[in-house]
């Protein structure tokens, strides 16, 4: 059986207003591209924003931390999922990467959080390259469990390795130094907070200039045309493979982060759970928008600790008709959805 | 930075200042339990252990009324627990931190214990090391090596000669094989092969195979509590494990109430040991039962409730010693060697360890009155946790 | 005397059709109809209710409780779909795992809240329970019924969907709707039957599988990952593919934990991980 084109998963993910936007793009790409990099003024009230909970929730502070870890290891989903069209079930495995190299690194060298951070990374995006040679060679739903796959396996082992990993306890041991030298990780989660969200802003710097370069752009392409791409002169393996071990050592960062922040490290990390989550988040944002992931995790958590607080053992209901309400109401997730309004309502 | 650094000093002071005022007329109980997930079920007889002995004992001790707030892990998710302890400490305000049903989260939760000063009551979370985590944190429900090497020593004393093990590939599963292992050989006993079984596994029939092919003259078996006990009971069954000729030993979890009715007459016979049963035929539990079935309707109290309700029995106790003053140095010093009597039999917080000591009870699968129970016919009183037991000699 | 392989092979075939069972209802909305239907476990958990609720609540028999379970679940469906799934089958995948993991969501917590937390008891006839030899081997009864119930499903299933008018209007409705309508195929009410066909099935796998995974609120969860593999090793859109998925997927798990204990955690995750690198598109997809 031979089904109809509209069904595959890869013309499925396109989005019409970015052919839309493309259609009207200058004509000199140079140009767009800029056009496309300059700060808007809402990104800047966004993260103008991300200051308030300093001074209005500061009994919240750790819960932010972590909404601001969620929100890095989306932002790393988004590179792959929304950017090149890889559908991944088995993220968590980087993000968990990061997060016991972080610990490791901290039990057994030193506990200094930048240089754990880096190794978390370097770790992350070293795997993430070795496995790239697989992703790269398949689509769809194949590649969807693949990456499951690949991503319980290595759940299965840290479980079986348990002289490094601590097992199913998870790892003991686990001492980070204060950031700087001076700022302690404390009950607050004010250190947390803001280390967390320094870092998150620090690679969004990077991954918003990744987008609007000349790469974003053919990721992009990828993502619309797997096998036109090479026509053009951009060979799709060799971009998908760099963008699968970008987003690798960006979720390898965010486990560090969380790894740092909490200094815990246990199997959840790698669990098919977080895999599952941080996909939901990020569809619920909107995938293939930078902050796609942001947003989602936001709501996301928030609505998870309010819904929680309100009925600890029926959490999942709430959470569960949000889900379906904004598929419902705002196709592509929040920020697609609201796109689309604004979009009609300004033609009006 | 700095100026950030000098508000959250500002914070604490206040937020200190607000315990303080506080704790003139409540004392609040933070309860971090997985209440959703995979282990709601746990989650939620731990919590009714908790309402059940405060609707007893009234919501208030020595002047003081007693609050609970309760705080849901979804799961295992150290950072989510460390982090709700967190708030609670911060936000809440709570004196006292519980629940704690989980190794991982109770280990995340005991950093927060040390660095808030709170006492951390684990009230079922069952690795020997949580307790070294915190100076400040105790435990009300038992160890696994309490309970796997007192049944290895009785079954080695017992005529036992040679027994073979199945555990769940996991931590717990490690701990509990180790504990039998070593009660078991001390004991002179023979372990004639072991197997470590997948912890995601819903069907047991190759190991079960594996372990009737050597025909041992004794299967030790652990595995976490939900669906797996009576996945592994029907299995025994239908390869024709005959319980009365092979000897099935196990902890609790595998002939809990709700293993038992999955189960069927599959599990008559199989020996297990456990701090607790609703079978106990004490005067004290048989009004906890009564008094449970009647609250929560008709389900019968397991280890869970009884972990509840003996953290709470703990906390009443030593309040009542402190004259209501929940500061940590206090409270923990009041707790230490503190004695009670509960529906399990007597019990007491270690001094030196702060860890549990407790009757362990050797029970068989019977049938009574057309129902499956585990009868206890056998009890090894004021045990210890064997791992700390075996430090203290280095 | 037969040789103990044989005996492994049996539990091998057992266990692979209880994952097929389980899954079969996702080979058909998945797999021919391409929706991403995540909360498929969750139909399943509603026939595994439906047949603990009979048969502790009202005594029924546990071979009665089976059609009821399909049924039930199958109804359920047609309201989901009539008022969620229908506005979604052009939207994209990722909008479709949304809705689908919130109905999951959703059912988790209203199981729960109704059913409470506890594992629900499953009180099989006895016979059902014990086992008999075969020439040395030991054949559980209930596995066998199993096996027996799986191939008949197959036979059934393949034989509708290949052979029946019904059969060439789903493939036909799924391949082109624009096209199909206007053949006069009745486009909606086609998938409505199609939709209901998959998550009766769910349901009835729910209803036959408690008896060996048990039955709590998380059920919608804890076999997602397995059905997965299962309807992807097979090839999508084909039922016999996730047959003989689920007989490869789990013969090779009970001989793993049988003769290397060790790999007993791996092995289901290596070999979806090989088969699908070996051939991409599953066993026997054709896309």
């Amino acid at each position: 059986m031979i089904p109809k084109s509209g069904n595959r998963l890869s013309d499925k993910i396109m989005r019409p207003q970015d052919a839309m936007s493309l259609a009207g793009a200058p004509s000199q790409p140079q140009e767009y591209l800029r056009s496309l990099s300059r700060w808007h003024p809402l990104e800047i009230a966004f993260w103008l924003a991300t200051l308030l909970p300093f001074f209005l929730f500061p009994t919240y502070l750790s819960l932010a931390s972590q909404i601001a870890v969620a929100a890095l290891f989306a932002l790393s989903l988004d590179i792959i999922l929304g950017y090149a069209g890889i559908v991944s079930l088995g993220h968590a495995a980087f993000f968990g990467i990061g997060a016991y190299a972080a610990g490791l690194f901290s039990k057994f060298v030193w506990g200094e959080p930048f240089s754990g951070l880096l190794i978390a990374a370097a770790m992350a995006a070293l795997i993430g390259y070795l496995t790239s040679f697989i992703i790269a060679r398949f689509r769809h739903l194949t590649l969807i469990m693949i990456t499951l796959g690949l991503g319980l396996l290595l759940a299965e082992a840290a479980n079986s390795a348990g002289w490094l990993t601590g097992g199913s306890d998870g790892l003991q041991g686990v001492k980070i130094w204060p950031v700087f030298g001076y700022f302690k990780f404390d009950l607050y989660g004010t250190t947390a907070y803001g280390y967390s969200l320094a870092v998150l802003f620090l690679v969004f710097l990077a991954v918003r200039r990744l987008i609007h370069s000349p790469f974003g752009l053919s990721l992009r392409g990828i993502r619309e045309n797997w096998t036109r791409m090479p026509a053009v002169g951009a060979d799709s393996r060799a971009h998908i493979r760099k963008a699968y071990t970008i987003a690798a050592a960006i979720a390898g960062i965010a486990g560090a982060v969380i790894a740092q922040t909490t200094q815990t490290v246990s199997l959840e990390a790698l669990s098919f759970e977080r895999s599952a989550d941080v996909l939901v988040m990020l569809v619920l944002g909107g995938a293939g928008r930078l902050y796609g992931g942001l947003v989602g995790a936001i709501i996301f958590m928030v609505a998870r600790d309010q819904f929680s607080g309100i009925a600890p053992q029926y959490w999942y209901f709430g959470i569960g008709i949000l889900l379906i309400l904004v598929v419902m109401l705002l196709p592509n997730g929040i920020l697609g959805g609201l796109a689309k309004l604004t979009a009609r309502w300004s033609r009006k | 930075m700095k100026i950030m650094r000098i508000a959250a000093a500002g914070l604490l002071a206040s937020a200190v200042g607000i315990t303080a005022a506080n704790a003139q007329k409540t004392i609040k109980i933070g309860v971090v339990l997985p209440y959703s997930g995979q282990f709601a079920d746990g989650a939620k007889q731990v919590d009714e252990g908790i309402k059940l002995y405060m609707k007893q004992h009234g919501d208030t001790v020595a002047g003081k009324k007693i609050e609970i707030i309760r705080k849901d892990t979804g799961g295992i998710a150290p950072p989510v627990a460390k982090r709700l302890a967190e708030e609670l400490v911060v936000r809440d305000n709570v004196d006292i931190l519980a629940g704690w049903l989980l190794t991982p989260n109770a280990i995340a939760g005991c950093g927060v214990s040390a660095e808030a000063k709170k006492v951390s009551v684990i009230m079922n979370a069952a690795t020997s090391i949580i307790v070294d985590k915190s100076p400040y944190c105790t435990r009300t429900s038992f160890t696994l090596p309490m309970v796997t090497t007192t049944l290895g020593t009785w079954a080695a004393k017992n005529g036992v000669k040679k027994a073979y093990t199945m555990v769940s590939d996991f931590a717990p599963g490690h701990d509990a094989e180790q504990g039998f292992i070593n009660g078991f050989k001390a004991a002179g006993g023979e372990i004639v092969g072991s197997v470590r079984m997948a912890v995601a596994n819903p069907d047991f029939s190759a190991y079960v195979q594996r372990a009737k092919d050597l025909n041992p003259e004794a299967i030790f078996v652990f595995i976490p509590g939900g669906a797996q006990p009576a996945a592994i009971g029907k299995a025994f069954a239908e390869r024709g494990i005959d319980t009365k000729k092979t000897k099935v030993f196990g902890t609790g979890e595998l002939t809990d109430d709700s293993a038992l009715k999955n189960m069927g007459d599959t599990a008559l016979n199989i020996i297990t040991a456990w701090a607790y049963d609703h079978n106990l035929k004490n005067k004290l539990n048989l009004d906890f039962v009564a008094a449970y079935k009647k609250e929560f309707g008709g389900d019968n109290p397991n280890f869970f409730s009884a972990g509840g309700y003996d953290g709470m029995a703990l906390i009443y106790e030593a309040l009542k010693k402190t004259k209501g003053d929940a500061d940590a140095d206090k409270l923990i010093g009041a707790m230490k060697g503190t004695k009670w009597v509960s529906p399990r039999g007597p019990m007491m917080i270690d001094p030196e360890t702060r860890d549990v000591v407790e009757t362990i009870y050797i029970r068989r699968v019977e049938k009574v009155g057309g129902k499956l129970v585990n009868v206890d016919f056998s009890k090894v009183e004021n045990v210890k946790d064997p791992v700390h037991e075996a430090m203290k000699k280095k | 005397m037969l040789p103990p392989v044989l005996g492994v092979l049996f539990d091998g075939i057992a266990y692979g059709m209880l994952l097929f069972l389980l899954s079969v209802g996702l080979s058909v909305t998945l797999g021919l109809m391409n929706f991403v239907n995540l909360a498929h476990c969750a139909f399943a958990m509603l026939g595994g209710y439906v047949t603990v609720s009979l048969m502790n609540e009202l005594h029924w028999p546990f071979f009665a409780s089976l059609p009821v379970a399909f049924l039930a679940a199958a109804a359920a469906s047609v309201v989901f779909e009539r008022t969620l799934y229908r506005r979604l089958y052009r939207a994209s995948d990722l909008d479709q795992v949304l809705l689908t993991i919130g109905i999951a969501f959703v059912s988790v917590a209203v199981a729960a809240y109704f059913f409470g937390t506890t594992q629900q008891p499953v009180d099989m006839p006895s016979y059902m329970r014990g086992s008999f030899d075969v020439l040395g081997l030991n054949i559980a009864a209930y596995r066998l019924f199993l096996v027996g119930v799986g191939v008949v499903v197959t036979i059934v299933l393949i034989g509708t969907l290949e052979y029946t008018r019904f059969g060439a209007q789903v493939r036909a409705a799924v391949d082109n709707q624009r096209m199909a309508s206007g053949l006069g195929i009745n486009v909606e009410h086609t998938f409505a039957i199609a939709f209901a066909l998959g998550s009766g099935l769910a349901g009835l796998g729910g209803a036959l599988a408690i008896e060996i995974v048990g039955l709590d609120p998380n059920f919608a969860f804890t076999y997602l990952v397995y059905v997965l593999i299962i309807v992807s090793v097979g090839g999508l859109g084909s039922i016999g593919g996730s047959f003989a998925a689920a007989c490869l997927i789990g013969i090779s798990d009970i001989a793993g934990k049988y003769y290397v204990p060790e790999l007993g955690a791996f092995l289901i995750y290596l070999v979806m991980v090989a088969v699908l690198m070996w051939r991409p598109a599953g066993l026997f997809g054709r896309r």
